[in-house]
């Protein structure tokens, strides 16, 4: 069976295997037999491979070296590269983190390939579904030119797995000066949560203008926290001060793609919905009947988000 | 600092925006037309460095006829001159093929800087500077949420998930920036009559020394075989509260085996 190389993306600091990889090594399995590719400091591959093997990676390539780690997204590509050139992959699967796009659009330049950035599904044949537009067009596309590059969207599919021998591979590693150009100095977090990470969550919850105040988003956060959610925001409440912009869902922020996504007090623009309306499921909730959300809404609720929603988030506690 | 910001004009994704039937390309000529919001965050951040630290601001974009209207924008918001690749050849070009075409013209041009939007609102790919930097050998600093420029060095906070990365490189550099980085100025009454004498250089594939055939839709990377419109959805529930409306979300949650 053709080989199919898969860009494990990882947490910082040994936390572990993201969703996001695991979504691509099924996702390869449509094209292939799906190879792990481990780039980063050095002991980065010894608490990962076991989850790369037990969802389906049949070889691991580990590349690890400081200069991975130490310069933005060049080495990477270098490397990978380099494993493209002498295994001759079936595709290449990447999750489609910014970093893994800028990887991918610089390993098509390198092996002359084409590549599809945020594919939602990927077929034997090798054509990729994407939604343009901010989800209003289902596109279907392909590679014409090298080695088919996709980057797969977080929560597209489903991880499943696929125990499989997950062989080790050291891949020596040796980074051009040309690729060791931009230094990461430093990587700073500023805000610490317990909560999980928005493209990956499951379950969205998402605060919009109707929440009137920074203060007032506790009440989006505690229904967050009932159902285990991550908490967005519309740009309308970013650009009013009561979240921070990494929080931000639409055009100019994040697209998400949960089992649910619930909105409250945001009306809809199109700016927003361009980020979340492939969600599975959406629930609105808002005073205004005429709200545009409720166009997407599988369930809404007219009324006042200061009542229902700390209510809901009673009653959901309750139930646990 | 002589500083060159790309500028794409794109539909505006505030209206409906299709693609074409004919080609499966982007449908250009029916569509509300404007600059890429993002690029004015880019021409901004351009326009502070040069009067902090003098130099002249360039624009560079690719597109049809019409794609000057976003180039005035920019010039109208304080840019000193543009050159605008034209050449029907360029038509459904993929962002490999359009990165060659760019970086042709970033060749014929004397640049310490190369400055972009993080992404373009239409495609949303947010690769250029990746491809760009690939193709001309420059540092990429991508996602920027702060640009500092200190003698031969840039120093840029890309913005990540619940944080930023500290990143450091040499000049020349591209660098891309989020809507997070500024706020851009809105062109002045004399800066729009200003922007009508400023110089607009046309340059076609020839001039670049780029083989029409090397790009377009019968070259491309990708192809898009077919598309259509999200299917509509169902008409979902929608409830009044009375009271009873918190309980009937939680049941319709319980519904979906969600609580």
């Amino acid at each position: 069976m053709a080989e199919v190389l898969v860009l494990a993306e990882l947490n910082p600091a040994g936390g572990g295997v993201r969703k996001t990889t695991l979504e691509a090594l099924t996702a390869a399995r449509a094209l292939g037999e799906p190879s792990a590719v481990v780039l980063g400091a050095p002991g980065t591959a010894a608490g990962v491979k076991d989850t790369l093997a037990e969802y389906g990676a049949a070889t691991v390539y580990v590349a690890e070296s400081d200069d991975v780690d130490a310069y933005l997204v060049a080495p990477k590509a270098e490397v990978l590269a380099q494993l493209v050139s002498e295994k001759s992959p079936a595709a290449v699967v990447i999750p489609s983190s910014p970093e893994g796009k800028e990887i991918a659009a610089r390993l098509a330049i390198k092996t002359g390939s084409g590549f599809l950035t945020d594919v939602t599904e990927i077929a034997s044949d090798g054509t990729a579904t994407q939604a343009a537009f901010a989800g209003a067009t289902i596109v279907h596309s392909q590679v014409t030119v090298g080695t088919p590059i996709y980057t797969l969207r977080g929560n597209s599919v489903t991880p499943e797995a696929a125990p499989a021998a997950g062989a080790e591979q050291p891949v020596s590693v040796s980074i051009s000066d040309a690729a060791k150009q931009v230094r990461v100095v430093e990587r700073v977090v500023e805000q610490k949560s317990s909560r999980p990470e928005l493209t990956e969550a499951s379950i969205v919850v998402s605060g919009g203008r109707g929440v009137a105040s920074a203060e007032n988003f506790s009440v989006i956060e505690g229904l967050a926290d009932s159902l285990g959610a991550a908490v967005g925001a519309s740009r309308a409440a970013v650009d009013s001060g009561f979240y921070p912009h990494s929080f931000q869902v639409g055009q100019t922020g994040k697209t998400v793609s949960p089992n649910l996504y619930v909105a409250v007090g945001i009306s809809g623009a199109i700016q927003h919905r361009a980020g979340m309306q492939t969600s599975k499921t959406i629930v609105a909730i808002n005073k205004d009947p005429e709200a545009p959300i409720f166009e997407l809404a599988d369930f809404g609720v007219i009324g006042d988000l200061n009542t229902v929603v700390p209510a809901a988030t009673e009653q959901i506690n309750a139930r646990k | 600092m002589n500083i060159v910001v790309l500028v794409k004009q794109v539909p505006d994704s505030g209206s409906e925006r299709k693609l074409d039937p004919a080609d499966n390309t982007v449908a250009r000529a029916s569509a509300d037309n404007v600059i890429n919001e993002m690029d004015e965050y880019a021409i901004e951040e351009a326009l502070t460095i040069k009067e902090a630290q003098g130099g002249e601001v360039t624009v560079l974009t690719v597109g049809p006829d019409s794609a000057t209207d976003a180039i005035r924008k920019a010039l109208s918001m304080g840019a000193d001159k543009a050159v605008h690749v034209v050449d029907d050849a360029i038509h459904g070009s993929c962002a490999v093929q359009t990165s060659a075409v760019i970086a042709a013209a970033l060749q014929q041009m004397e640049y310490d800087l190369v400055l972009c939007g993080a992404e373009a609102t239409d495609a949303q790919l947010s690769v250029m500077p990746a491809l760009l930097a690939e193709r001309l050998g420059l540092p990429q600093l991508s996602g920027a949420r702060k640009v500092t420029i200190e003698g031969g060095t840039a120093k840029v906070e890309r913005q990540t998930d619940g944080g930023f990365w500290a990143l450091e490189a040499p000049l020349p550099a591209i660098i891309s920036t989020w809507d997070t980085i500024n706020e851009p100025r809105y062109p002045s009454f004399k800066g729009i009559m200003a922007a009508k004498k400023k110089p607009v250089e046309t340059k076609s594939l020839a001039d670049l020394g780029v083989d029409a055939g090397s790009v377009g839709l019968a070259t491309a990377t990708s192809k898009v075989l077919d598309f259509a419109g999200r299917p509509p959805k169902g008409e979902g529930v929608k409830v009044t509260d009375e009271g009873d409306g918190a309980q009937k979300f939680v049941d319709y949650l319980a519904s979906q085996k969600i609580v």
